[in-house]
């Protein structure tokens, strides 16, 4: 289990990777915590000729709050961003989902804009910035562009970045006043990959779900502000259906349908009960 | 017995591992941290993408041609330089440590690279190309039993290779007379140990000598050195086989190191230098070992107060693709004991050795065990709730009396000690059963999901060399010659200073045999532990060994330190004598204490140890009359009531026979499915325990263990063979997170049958936990059957009834998979092209077309009518590979339709798949249909098992959008039409 041969760059500035990648294109891999890409690499399911190790730009390892968004740097860690002091007051839906991101360990070199570009269908990440309706900066040796998460994240593994553009940030919605949130996952151990993971808005016009796990991407879906009881149950009966969940080794396409009915349930409840 | 009296005491006590200040700072001495000689290669091994097919050709020239490439090794090698492995049943099948014909299993060895580094290996893996004729395959052993089942080993013409029948007293009538008759089916699915070290060698050929040097983190048992030897074709004294000091843990599992042992000594030879290997994780899931799977039918001839007369048991043995020595063992170690703890006095057992396309079994903890108790203790239950009985009294009615030991069990075990009844007393007493069942009574008041469930089972320990012999008939074995007992060896030697060195054949796997070693020989020499020196590294030029050595069966407290016993005693016995007349006193009153020799009455003349036993180095002329010089002495023992099997089949497989019952409370959660365990109880009667701290510290390591095999743990096969669950995100061991603390309790009985009264106990709860824990989960949701691993998705197909159905009206289903199919996929669909049929049809017999519709296609040759060879490069998300393709098609009806077939593989695996194309004349023109299904196998099936359906749909659907965009239409796949329904309904996207 070792890689193929590839050159390694380590660029002191952003404008120096930018640059790397417009020469090497779709022939290298960007590697920021690298807690996919090295296990990736090791089993030879990619084989890029050069690796663009960004971990250690200072620009883009920042977190702030800008223009009602919470914007994460590239090279900023998930650990990071679960003890940004600001946290549960700005973001409680992130508060609660990055616990579930894998371990401390591997939160420790995980970036959040590593886990928006790998697009893993089971990911906590994505889920929440298409929950939020979030956006991502992506950044190329020419140009800038933000592109919403609904038109990021195309199909597993797959998005909307051109090779010759880095995901520079991440920008989450900061929590919208009088909303409440509520997020549940059903892993078969602490830090799995999630059968099901369900990230919930009650605001004051409706409430927001999406599904993570089932279909090729995260779900979302909005239902009205009062919904609850058998309208409730019924709506995510559908939704359930709608997701063409797959059987797998793990888990069969009924049970993830289930756990969307169940924990779906539970978890609009919860985020109906933490309004304020 | 204990031999020479003293008034020191370790044996019994909780001294700290010796082990660990080396392992807890760094200072370990694996097999991969120890130094290789200058221009050592390393080796990478090419494993068949798939469960059964013929190999028509290897190309490894460009592979050789790589820099840094010293030798690809392959089956012709093998045929060269070594011999097909011995088989335990007489059987026309052969096994090559690298396949030569044919790969019977996903990860079979088919070629050794030797390069510079491993990275160059590996490198040089994908450059070698292997040609394949892929057979069907068969991975469940009830198809494999089939009339119509590829036959794996055609010599052989049945993959059926054994089958046996045993009665033992009077079942028939037992079973005619009865008053009830209980059964239970219950299948015991695939599972292994893994080691957090998986294996590895360095592998020498000293071509002067003509001899074999191998250092390997082998675990024994050394029935397999000579099996190793006649491989290479050596005298077992030029296959020099030795062991690290540290070990990163086995539990059985290293005893399948033994066929890459064969063929890295001879990668070794053919490159001409020395060969380190090191497997990784992929290799180890996919490749190393499994315990066996096996389906029991179990039956009971019950009195109607649960009382059993006789038992009936029918096993089906699945042995995966070769019968590995030392296998069949899995199903015969427990063959004399298969009445558990019961004393059934009438038994008809049937046994079937059967093969399929999966990685061959062999040993992991438990050993058989597991398979047999997962029957035994769910009839009990079944027994109760058919009998209207508590389970417990069923259990207690039928356990052996205590006033029956030793007690001679039906098929031949001989249980040499314990009171059982007492044992499960106390632990319903002292684990709070009655307030567990208050408990289970207020959830189940307030409508949740729980239940308690029992186990109980016999421990055998030190197996008996002789009882896989039972697979043959007596007529077979007479022919064979006897083979039977256990022999363990131990040295102690005290050197010209006084310092004390053991050595013994324990191949430790990180349990701390070093530390009780060091307390068994300081207690027989009034040393302390700390003074006594333990190396148990092993070298069979060098050191005592016989064909039972190692570590396995739970052998060491039993036999091993039992044999240090001995020979540490013998020694005392020495030193006593020479010490006896310089203290005027006889042999038998002289004391050893605190590093020192006096006669009991007499403390304060005494002499030291070092001065005593110099004599034997510095002065063998004052030794007493007819004693040998130096002063080493060297113990072997096996258990005398190991005899072989009679001619009435019975046998008594192992020395000794602990006991243990276990009781636990589950709660299941009603909506995801989950098992948390509220409570487990296990009891256990190891004998006399010789360190309590390492006693607990093996029964939380099998409870884990147990655990992982209950609620988590199996190495998944597609119906095709492909195997499911090649990384630890298939593989789901649990961790501390999952793995509650477990209530240890103790009833010891020290048995005659071993030096020191101990027995062994590092297995059992691999063999009670499963089926307590599964009899729990069953009492919980009033289920008659339950299948291993219980995990939430298999739990809710009992808990949560009907599914309800979509509330609006759909026409279309949206695509699944074959149920059960593994990676099989099937999907259909449909696309309007503007152009009459004629037309698409001469476009689709175009192999300019083929070419363009092919995702990534680099090139395309044609090798017949309608049949080419393709090269593509397949991309999903960042991953990417290259695949060589063979495209045919087939069953040609002009211009209505044709079937579109097609396989490849290359280093990320394989795949194969066809579709049925129709052609249908429209308004419009022709309205394209078709239908498909294909199959994953190999590295990405084994890695990806979670995405890898979703990525071939892509690339399916991929395939026939481009196919309709060529022929000038636009394609609607069934899912995308569904995305567009749900987009509808309300999805944002």
């Amino acid at each position: 289990m070792k890689p193929a041969p590839f050159d390694y760059i380590a660029p002191e500035s952003v404008e120096e990777a930018l640059a790397v990648l417009a020469e090497a294109g779709e022939d290298a891999r960007i590697l920021a915590g690298g807690q996919t890409l090295s296990p990736m690499l090791n089993m030879r399911l990619v084989e890029p000729a050069v690796l663009i190790d960004i971990s250690r730009l200072p620009a883009l390892d920042y977190i702030r709050r800008k223009n009602g968004h919470i914007e994460i740097g590239a090279a900023a860690t998930q650990n990071a961003l679960e003890n940004w002091p600001e946290l549960a007051a700005q973001a409680p839906l992130l508060a609660q989902a990055l616990p579930h991101i894998g371990h401390f360990q591997t939160r420790n070199r995980g970036t959040v804009c590593g886990s928006l570009a790998f697009a893993d269908p089971s990911a906590e990440l994505p889920l929440c910035l298409a929950l939020l309706g979030g956006e991502v900066v992506l950044q190329s040796a020419s140009r800038q562009r933000v592109v919403k998460a609904a038109d990021f994240q195309l199909g597993m593994l797959s998005t909307a970045r051109e090779a010759d553009e880095i995901i520079s940030a991440a920008r989450f919605p900061v929590a919208e006043a009088g909303a409440g949130y509520g997020f549940a996952e059903m892993a078969l151990r602490h830090g799995d990959f999630a059968l099901a993971a369900i990230a919930v808005k009650a605001g004051k016009t409706g409430v927001r779900i999406a599904i993570g796990g089932v279909a090729d991407r995260p779900m979302v879906r909005n239902f009205p502000a009062g919904i609850e009881g058998a309208a409730l149950d019924d709506a995510l009966n559908d939704l359930a259906w709608d997701l063409a969940a797959a059987d797998d080794p793990h888990a069969t396409a009924r049970y993830r349908r289930e756990l969307v009915r169940r924990l779906g349930r539970k978890t609009v409840e919860e985020a109906k009960s933490c309004r304020v | 017995m204990l031999g020479t009296e003293n008034q020191t005491n370790y044996i019994g006590k909780a001294v700290e591992r010796i082990e660990d200040a080396a392992l807890l700072s760094g200072q370990g001495r694996f097999i991969d941290d120890l130094p290789t000689a200058p221009g050592t290669g390393h080796a990478a091994i090419l494993r068949s993408p798939h469960a059964h097919a013929d190999i028509s050709a290897i190309d490894t020239s460009r592979a050789e041609a790589l820099a840094g490439v010293h030798a690809v090794v392959t089956g012709k090698d093998a045929e060269l330089w070594s011999e097909p492995f011995l088989v335990g049943v007489r059987q026309p099948m052969q096994h090559w440590c690298i396949a030569t014909e044919r790969v019977r299993y996903v990860g079979e060895p088919v070629a050794i690279v030797v390069a510079e580094s491993r990275y160059i290996a590996e490198d040089a893996l994908a450059l070698i190309e292997v040609e394949y004729q892929t057979l069907p395959a068969v991975v469940e052993v009830m198809a494999a039993m089939a009339a119509d089942a590829p036959i794996l080993h055609s010599d052989v013409g049945s993959n059926l290779v054994n089958e046996r029948q045993f009665n033992y007293g009077n079942p028939e009538t037992a079973f005619a007379d009865a008053t009830h008759v209980v059964r239970a089916s219950v299948r015991y699915p695939r599972n292994s140990c893994t080691p957090m070290e998986c294996f590895g060698l360095v592998a020498e050929y000293l071509a002067a000598e003509q001899s074999y040097d191998v250092l390997a983190n082998f675990q024994g048992p050394y029935a397999l050195h000579p099996v190793m030897a006649r491989a290479l074709k050596v005298p077992g004294s030029r296959l020099r086989l030795r062991t690290p000091a540290d070990s990163g843990g086995s539990f059985g599992v290293k005893q399948a190191i033994f066929p890459y042992i064969v063929a890295m000594a001879l990668a070794a030879r053919k490159a001409r230098r020395p060969v380190k290997w090191v497997e990784d994780r992929l290799e180890h899931l996919v490749a190393a070992n499994s315990a066996t799977g096996r389906i029991s039918n179990i039956s009971a001839a019950v009195a109607a107060d649960g009382v059993i007369e006789a038992l009936e048991l029918e096993q089906i043995e699945d042995c995966g693709a070769y019968l590995r020595a030392p296998e069949p063992a899995s199903l015969y170690r427990m063959h004399g004991i298969l009445t558990g703890a019961y004393n059934i006095p009438h038994l008809a057992v049937t046994n079937r050795i059967v093969l399929t396309n999966r990685t061959p079994s062999g040993l992991n903890r438990g050993f058989g065990g597991p398979q047999v108790y997962f029957a035994l203790e769910r009839l009990m239950q079944r027994i109760a709730i058919e009998l209207n009985l508590d389970p417990l009294d069923v259990i207690r009615r039928n356990l052996v009396p205590a006033a029956s030991m030793p007690y001679r069990a039906a098929a031949g075990a001989v249980l040499d000690s314990g009171d059982y009844q007492a044992c499960v007393s106390r632990a319903l007493k002292d684990g709070g059963l009655a307030e567990l069942e208050a408990r289970r009574d207020a959830a189940r008041a307030a409508g949740r999901h729980y239940g308690i469930g029992f186990a109980a089972a016999v421990e055998p320990s030190i197996s008996n060399m002789g009882y896989i012999t039972t697979v043959m008939t007596p007529e077979e074995r007479r022919r064979a010659g006897p083979k039977d007992g256990a022999v363990s060896t131990a040295s102690i030697a005290v050197d010209p200073l006084g310092a004390v060195i053991v050595t013994a054949d324990s191949i430790p796997q990180g349990q701390g045999h070093r530390t009780v070693a060091a307390q068994v020989a300081a207690e027989a020499l009034g040393l302390r532990p700390e003074q006594i020196t333990v190396n148990l590294e092993h070298d069979t030029q060098k050191d005592g060994w016989s064909i039972a050595a190692g570590n396995y069966s739970s052998r060491f407290a039993g036999a091993v330190a039992g044999t240090v016993h001995i020979a540490a005693t013998r020694l005392a016995k020495r030193l006593a004598e020479i010490a006896a007349p310089q203290l005027n006193a006889t042999p038998e009153d002289i004391v050893f204490s605190g590093g020192r020799l006096f006669a009991r009455d007499n403390p304060d003349n005494s002499l030291s140890f070092g001065r005593v036993a110099g004599a034997g180095h510095w002065s063998p002329s004052s030794l007493p009359e007819n004693m040998v010089p130096g002063m080493r002495e060297t113990a072997s023992w096996s258990p005398d009531q190991l005899v072989a099997p009679g001619e009435d089949d019975r046998i008594n497989g192992s020395a000794a026979y602990g006991f243990i019952f276990d009781f636990c409370g589950v709660e299941i959660d009603a909506d995801t499915g989950q098992v948390r365990i509220d409570k487990y109880v296990t009891m256990h009667d190891a004998g006399r325990r010789l360190n309590p701290a390492l006693v607990d510290g093996q029964i939380r390591g099998a409870f884990a263990h147990a655990v992982g095999a209950a609620l988590y743990e199996e190495l998944a096969y597609g119906e095709d063979g492909s195997f499911l669950a090649g990384t630890f995100a298939d593989y789901l061991v649990p961790t501390a997170c999952e793995i509650p603390e477990p209530l240890i309790l103790h009833h010891d009985s020290n048995t005659e049958a071993t030096p020191l009264g101990a027995k062994g106990m590092a297995e059992g709860n691999c063999m009670s936990t499963p089926v307590c824990l599964a009899n729990a989960v069953a009492d919980a949701l009033s289920l008659d059957e339950i299948a291993l691993p219980m995990t939430p998705s298999h739990v809710t197909e009992h808990l949560h009834g009907a599914e309800r159905p979509p509330s609006t009206d759909r026409s279309e289903a949206p695509a699944q998979t074959l149920p059960g199919k593994g990676r099989g996929l099937t999907g259909s669909g449909a696309s309007l092209v503007p152009a009459p049929p004629g037309q698409v049809w001469q476009m689709l017999l175009d192999p300019d077309t083929l070419a363009a519709i092919i995702p990534g296609c680099e090139s395309m040759e044609r090798l017949g009518e309608n049949a080419y060879r393709a090269v593509a490069v397949i991309r999903i998300g960042p991953i990417r590979g290259r695949f060589k393709a063979v495209i045919q098609l087939s069953d040609l009806d002009a211009p209505h339709a044709l079937t579109l077939s097609g396989s490849a593989t290359g280093p990320l695996g394989s795949g194969a798949g066809s579709g049925r194309v129709t052609l249908l004349a429209d308004e419009k023109g022709t309205r394209i249909s078709y239908e498909y299904s294909a199959e994953i196998g190999g590295k990405v099936a084994a890695v990806g098992g979670r995405m890898i359906d979703g990525a071939a749909r892509i690339l399916i659907a991929e395939f026939f959008k481009r196919f309709a965009a060529v022929a000038g239409g636009t394609a609607g796949e069934t899912v995308s039409l569904w995305q567009r329904v749900a987009r509808l309904l309300g999805l944002a996207r």
